[in-house]
């Protein structure tokens, strides 16, 4: 393999390590924003995951059962945010973000014993034959069992949304929860449902964070990236396979951040970290100013409150 | 035994003011149950969080210290708030009030002149609103969300200013440190209380309290804060231009988190670092919610939340016990008080029976 093909190869793999987190908390939040919640405690569910991964890989020896960890705790955390939200039927703005700020305090007392520590990655699962083809193979066929899953995921889930019952039930539920109550829907269950498949989505986020991207527990380590996925739901128009291009332009962006300077970019590199905060920002301006089309895709009820009467 | 929420026909004024109680009591119950799970005897931990620090006068000032930006703060996004504009970036915009104020400070450096201060101050509040302009210009302008984009360029203000203390701002006599020159004596603000660190901010932290006060009950613009808030049809017909609350809100706001960042930095830290807000911006939310949105509860409420940081520094010298505690502390506080809320429009009732619904189900399968 030549040179240039060996960059293009390590630069897309970087690509693929920092879109995934992000593509699964922002599917999970695309489930959940379609119920009609409004979830901002995606960052400290996703650190929460992470932490608990983290631990429970160190803590058994099996990564896997790490993984399996993350996500049921970022399900608890969805639980808590459901009980507040939707049983005691609290503001969804400040509820969320309650749960960012317990989640950032919450994982970084329980971190506190694995700074420092590493533990064994999750290993890549090639394809049999396939990976053995130069360049595409490695690129497309050897990724870790999360990165497989993240990609199904987007076909899954959008096939789920527009093509199921269970996807309309859902819609219809984010749009207008009075008619789904109406026609015998019970609304709160879906909602609770549809928001604890967004935590668990977070928690596999935050796994991937501290067990393969970083093999390793640092407070705060999901650096805003919980928030960026809240945006790109809003890019994608709550469409999955928006989603799947998003997440990837945001890797593209990591890119020039963590190799800007091997480039021969001579910027400080506190600019460079910029890039991901700016770039969210730009894709939420060039959609939202188009506002019929977002009217027209977003969720009615996103972020109201419903109390289901009699 | 179930219990359901039944609505209230009004809601009940006496558990706005009871909610926060109750909250702060549960969350002292859960921390309580927290250290003990973590091996410590809780009541013990809860006395060094609580009760320690503030248990001789020179903590009490030390607390005085912690919420003048937590009040600063928390009065600004309160507005915003109650009108139903989400800015959450109010730590960026502190980020960038110390950024313009130590500039000036930097800029004068070795001056005596009795103008450093107020230059400071100006440049301080003009640096958090020009930072809180951008959601402002972007929501008004690109109806881009203002939750998000105000957290973005938090992210991008600290690392702002982390450029500047590691490059240009760099103190030429620090080692390679990553922080500025120390302030000259003209850019520091007066200690009001000897043998503290209490300075002037407290004073300026009242008057501003006083001023938003008067504003929001006896201005027109207090009164359309309110109406768009708890009535935005009503605000719409009687023309209130929301945009215009948009700008007054985030404007307010950042330029009172820029005045908090500015009295930071000339006050107990004395000079640029990278890290010039422990999270105040951030647990000025927590402080505004507690406060109920009203000047004299945000007083309060930022006393108390002062509390937490002075009660996270005291366990980690008494414990050894980590600064997180602080953010669990204030997060519990805040889902408690959510919580509490629902009592102001609900009331609970309990019921031994069976609920209604599923008396119906029994019926049917019956």
């Amino acid at each position: 393999m030549s040179d240039s093909m060996t960059i293009l190869l390590a630069a897309s793999l970087t690509i693929i390590g920092a879109a995934t987190p992000l593509l699964f908390a922002a599917l999970g939040e695309l489930i959940t924003e379609r119920s009609g919640v409004l979830n901002l405690g995606v960052e400290g569910m996703m650190l929460i995951g992470a932490v608990s991964a983290f631990a429970g890989a160190l803590i058994t020896g099996n990564t896997y059962i790490g993984v399996l960890c993350g996500a049921f705790a970022g399900m608890l955390m969805a639980l808590l945010h459901g009980y507040l939200t939707l049983t005691l039927m609290t503001n969804q703005v400040a509820t969320g973000l309650s749960i960012t700020i317990f989640g950032v305090g919450l994982s970084a007392l329980i971190g506190l014993e694995f700074v420092g520590v590493t533990v064994e990655p999750l290993s890549n699962l090639p394809v049999p034959l396939l990976s053995e083809i130069p360049f595409f193979g490695t690129l497309l066929f050897d990724h870790n069992l999360l990165v497989y899953l993240s990609v199904a995921l987007v076909f899954g889930l959008s096939f789920f949304i527009f093509k199921t019952r269970g996807g309309l039930i859902l819609r219809a539920v984010g749009d207008s929860p009075e008619s789904s109550h109406a026609l015998g829907y019970p609304v709160i269950k879906i909602r609770y449902m549809a928001l604890m498949f967004g935590g668990l989505m977070a928690g596999l986020g935050g796994a991937y964070l501290s067990l393969i991207y970083t093999p390793m527990w640092s407070e705060n380590m999901t650096a805003g990236r919980g928030w960026v996925a809240l945006a790109l739901v809003v890019f994608a128009t709550w469409k999955p396979w928006r989603v799947l291009l998003g997440a990837y332009m945001f890797g593209g962006v990591t890119i020039l951040q963590l190799h800007g300077q091997g480039f021969g970019l001579d910027i400080p590199s506190q600019f460079l970290s910029m890039l991901p905060y700016l770039a969210t920002i730009l894709v939420l301006v060039l959609i939202s100013r188009d506002r019929l089309k977002l009217r027209e895709n977003s969720p009615a009820s996103l972020g109201r409150t419903f109390r289901p009467t009699a | 035994m179930s219990f359901s929420l039944v609505a209230r026909p009004q809601p009940s004024k006496l558990m706005v003011y009871l909610s926060p109680l109750l909250a702060l009591i549960l969350t002292l119950f859960s921390g309580f149950l927290m250290f003990s799970l973590m091996g410590i005897d809780g009541l013990d931990a809860l006395y060094a969080f609580f009760i320690l620090p503030i248990s001789d006068s020179y903590g009490f000032s030390e607390l005085l210290v912690k919420a003048i930006p937590l009040i600063l703060i928390g009065v600004g996004l309160s507005i915003g708030f109650k009108a139903n504009v989400w800015n959450i970036g109010a730590e960026g915009q502190l980020v960038m009030g110390a950024v313009a104020a130590g500039g000036v400070a930097l800029f004068a450096y070795e001056s005596e002149s009795i103008w450093v201060l107020p230059a400071m101050m100006i440049a301080g509040i003009l640096g958090g609103m020009a930072w809180g302009a951008v959601p402002a210009w972007l929501k008004t302008r690109f109806n881009a969300n203002e939750i998000l984009t105000s957290l973005m360029l938090t992210y991008v203000a600290g690392l702002f200013l982390s450029f500047l203390v590691h490059g240009p701002w760099r103190d030429p006599e620090g080692f390679n440190f990553p922080e500025s020159r120390l302030f000259s004596e003209s850019a520091l603000l007066p200690i009001i209380l000897e043998d503290t660190r209490l300075h002037i901010g407290m004073i300026i932290a009242l008057l501003v309290v006083a001023t938003i006060w008067i504003l929001l009950s006896k201005t027109l613009i207090g009164f359309q804060v309110k109406v768009v808030g708890s009535a935005p049809r009503a605000a719409r017909f009687a023309g209130f231009k929301e945009k215009g609350l948009i700008w007054f809100s985030l404007l307010l706001g950042g330029g009172l988190a820029g005045l908090a960042g500015m009295i930071e930095v000339s006050g107990p830290i004395g000079q640029l670092v990278p890290q010039v807000s422990p999270g105040y911006g951030f647990t000025a939310i927590i402080v505004a919610f507690v406060g109920r949105l009203h000047p004299l509860g945000v007083t309060i409420a930022g006393l108390l939340l002062a509390l937490s940081y002075l009660g996270g520094e005291t366990l980690q010298i008494e414990m050894g016990l980590p600064q997180a505690v602080t953010g669990v502390f204030q997060g519990m506080l805040l889902f408690f008080l959510l919580a509490c809320d629902v009592l102001i429009k609900f009331r609970i009732n309990m019921t031994q029976k069976a609920s209604k619904t599923e008396s119906v189900k029994q019926e049917a399968s019956a």
